[in-house]
């Protein structure tokens, strides 16, 4: 699949109305822009250069996008580093098993869903690109909630995620892509706290077949820590439904204090990418095998379970 | 097999006027004939006009006398605006379509149908798959406009399909065209000075340049290529990307006020904007083109940011935010905030 790409400003150097940023490289590249200072310019300078190019990029609309909505400059330039520090210093993620991550080529990453809000696909997404040495984006596969409520909708395709159906999951995936998927879905985000790193059901094992006709292999990821920070103690089940959400959280401190219970519990994390499972074997047929599929499915959920409560007992504390 | 003598219908209309001057070069074509309601105003080239009105039997006397072979529906419209309504596009789309078919089914001659559909007869909704191949079904099927009626006619169309296998039908599904000559409901809109979006709604939009489009009706009609295609540039824009490259500024209504700003908009004239219109400014949509490219042989153009492009610098919109007067605003910026450093 081709990427989408800002083709039209080339070939129009006769135009009077030719902007000079054609001239720049691809977005991203943002030392290269006309607005960089010299060379000996200092560490703050080249940085707000950066970040001028970047709001110059932002306000002439010159950034890739593609078929999926994705925005890698927006995500590369204002999304991760927001994450960041809450990666870095807030929760001080431990990622392991990034070896088990190809480097090129596409992969499925199927996670365990928990924490109220879906902080642990964000952290995923920081964890794969600042850690893994391709730098890779994570492609998510969203809940259809997600594409109707206005803001988290348009945020959610920019920072690379996607309706989670197998059309676009295996569009993805045979582009070449790592795509994420979290298949306990709300049954999972929104468990009560008393049943934290218990999995819920795995959806309808759909991800595996779209694995299967990819032929990419699955990658189980195990994500200990997010299960404590909106410790959901109760939930609002009239409302919500009224609402149209899958449920209205309480947690310890919220609704009690108010904002200030929207803070998640500094907890401590570690996410865990497992031994992946090879599928391009079995073929894509595999995916009308409705056996097999079960098979596979159950074997990432056990896989994603043990490695849950081996994390769980080698952790010293939630919070440290 | 070649088509000899062609009809099209909807000549007088920008789309159908520029086919049948482009088919007015093909030597093969032996007659050419346009049909419209009012006579074109554009050059068309050597096509006789035919001043009729597809949803009068009329049409079925027109074919017949004239053994027409290869058909090229055209007149299937966006917009109730300047048809006299919606009362009057529908009877236009669908009744036209439905005695055109007619028409074509009875007479032994016609050997091919080309139509001119659109995508928008996926629908859009949240629902939706980033792109859409011939063979998906829409989310939630259309159920007003111009989207609408599109899916009667190709209901009809493959209709006549299955009534007539000996006829070739190909069915084309534009994407919203673009381009720095057509005037469409959408080129008005990014020509507004103020754009207005659905607040906290960014769409992923995908247009098909007219000359591409052209290029695919053309090959339509000089070869054979029987099925649906979708027809479209590479890659979407997102409609606050899009606006910005219009140098145009936005304002984001909130969804239930919207469909009042649509119907205050629609009452002006200025632009039209129907339900369906709405929902597709709030999740868009986005097809795949790989059968086009395998079956025609062609990669269009221009891709959708090189067909928007080429709109915002063809018809001379004037840039309210100027790329380089912020670029300035940057260096002084930037020198202030280096002198500050070394300060």
């Amino acid at each position: 699949m081709p990427e989408a790409r800002v083709i039209p400003l080339d070939g129009r150097s006769e135009s009077p109305r030719r902007r000079k940023s054609d001239k720049a490289p691809p977005a991203g590249d943002a030392v290269l822009d006309p607005v960089a200072p010299p060379a000996e310019a200092s560490d703050l300078e080249r940085k707000l250069a950066g970040a001028l190019a970047f709001v110059r990029r932002r306000i002439t609309g010159d950034y890739p996008i593609d078929d999926f909505g994705f925005d890698s400059d927006l995500t590369d330039s204002l999304i991760l580093p927001v994450l960041r520090p809450l990666y870095e210093k807030y929760f001080r993620i431990e990622a392991r098993g990034m070896g088990n991550v190809p480097s090129s080529g596409g992969a499925l990453i199927v996670a365990n869903h928990s924490g109220t809000v879906p902080v642990d696909s964000a952290m995923t997404t920081v964890a794969l690109h600042d850690h893994h040495p391709a730098k890779r984006h994570l492609r998510m596969l969203a809940a259809d909630l997600v594409f109707t409520l206005p803001i988290v909708a348009p945020a959610a395709r920019k920072s690379g995620a996607t309706l989670a159906c197998n059309e676009d999951a295996e569009r993805l995936m045979k582009a070449g892509e790592l795509v994420g998927v979290w298949p306990e879905g709300f049954k999972g985000i929104g468990k009560p706290y008393r049943e934290r790193y218990k999995l819920q059901r795995f959806g309808r094992g759909g991800f595996v077949s779209a694995a299967l006709r990819a032929g990419v292999p699955i990658i189980p990821c195990s994500i200990v820590g997010a299960e404590e920070i909106y410790p959901l103690v109760g939930n609002i089940p009239t409302l919500a439904r009224a609402l149209g959400l899958p449920y209205i959280p309480i947690t310890p401190f919220f609704p009690l204090l108010g904002p200030l219970g929207l803070l998640p519990l500094p907890s401590k994390w570690i996410i865990e990418f497992g031994e992946p499972i090879e599928t391009d074997k079995i073929g894509p047929e595999g995916a009308d095998d409705p056996m097999l599929v079960f098979n596979l499915t159950d074997q990432v959920r056990e896989t994603i379970q043990q490695t849950l409560y081996k994390l769980l007992l080698a952790r010293r504390s939630v919070f440290f | 097999m070649s088509a000899r003598v062609v009809l099209v219908t909807g000549v007088s209309r920008y789309l159908g006027g520029r086919l049948a001057a482009e088919l007015s070069a093909n030597p093969s074509i032996e007659r050419l004939i346009g049909v419209d309601v009012v006579p074109p105003r554009t050059d068309v080239g050597r096509t006789e006009f035919v001043r009729a009105d597809i949803r009068n039997p009329i049409i079925a006397k027109v074919i017949a006398s004239a053994q027409v072979d290869t058909v090229v529906h055209m007149s299937v419209i966006a917009t109730p605006f300047g048809a006299g309504g919606r009362t009057a596009m529908k009877e236009i789309n669908v009744i036209g379509t439905m005695q055109l078919l007619a028409a074509c089914q009875k007479a032994p001659s016609v050997r091919k149908l080309v139509v001119k559909s659109t995508t928008a007869v996926y629908g859009s909704s949240s629902r939706d798959p980033a792109l859409f191949t011939e063979n998906m079904e829409p989310r939630g099927l259309p159920r007003s406009g111009y989207a609408k009626d599109s899916v009667e006619v190709e209901g009809y169309v493959r209709g006549l399909g299955r009534r007539r296998p000996d006829v070739d039908v190909t069915l084309l599904r534009f994407a919203n065209f673009i381009g720095p000559s057509i005037d469409t409901p959408l080129t008005r809109y990014f020509s507004l000075p103020v754009v207005p979006t659905v607040l906290g709604f960014d769409p992923r939009l995908q247009f098909v340049h007219v000359d591409d489009g052209l290029e695919v009706l053309r090959r339509a009609v000089a070869e054979d290529h029987r099925g649906t295609f979708n027809v479209a540039g590479d890659g979407v824009l997102l409609l606050s990307q899009a606006i910005r490259r219009a140098g145009r500024t936005s304002f984001g209504f909130p969804s239930p006020a919207v469909s009042l700003v649509g119907s205050m908009f629609r009452r002006t004239g200025l632009v039209d904007f129907s339900p369906e219109q709405l929902a597709f400014l709030q999740f868009g949509r986005g097809v795949d083109t790989t059968r086009l490219r395998a079956d025609f042989g062609y990669e269009p153009r221009f891709d959708t940011a090189g067909a928007f492009e080429d709109f915002v610098v063809g018809t001379g919109l004037s840039r309210i935010i100027d790329p380089d007067r912020i670029e300035a605003v940057g260096r002084t910026a930037l020198a202030l905030a280096g002198g500050v450093a070394r300060a």
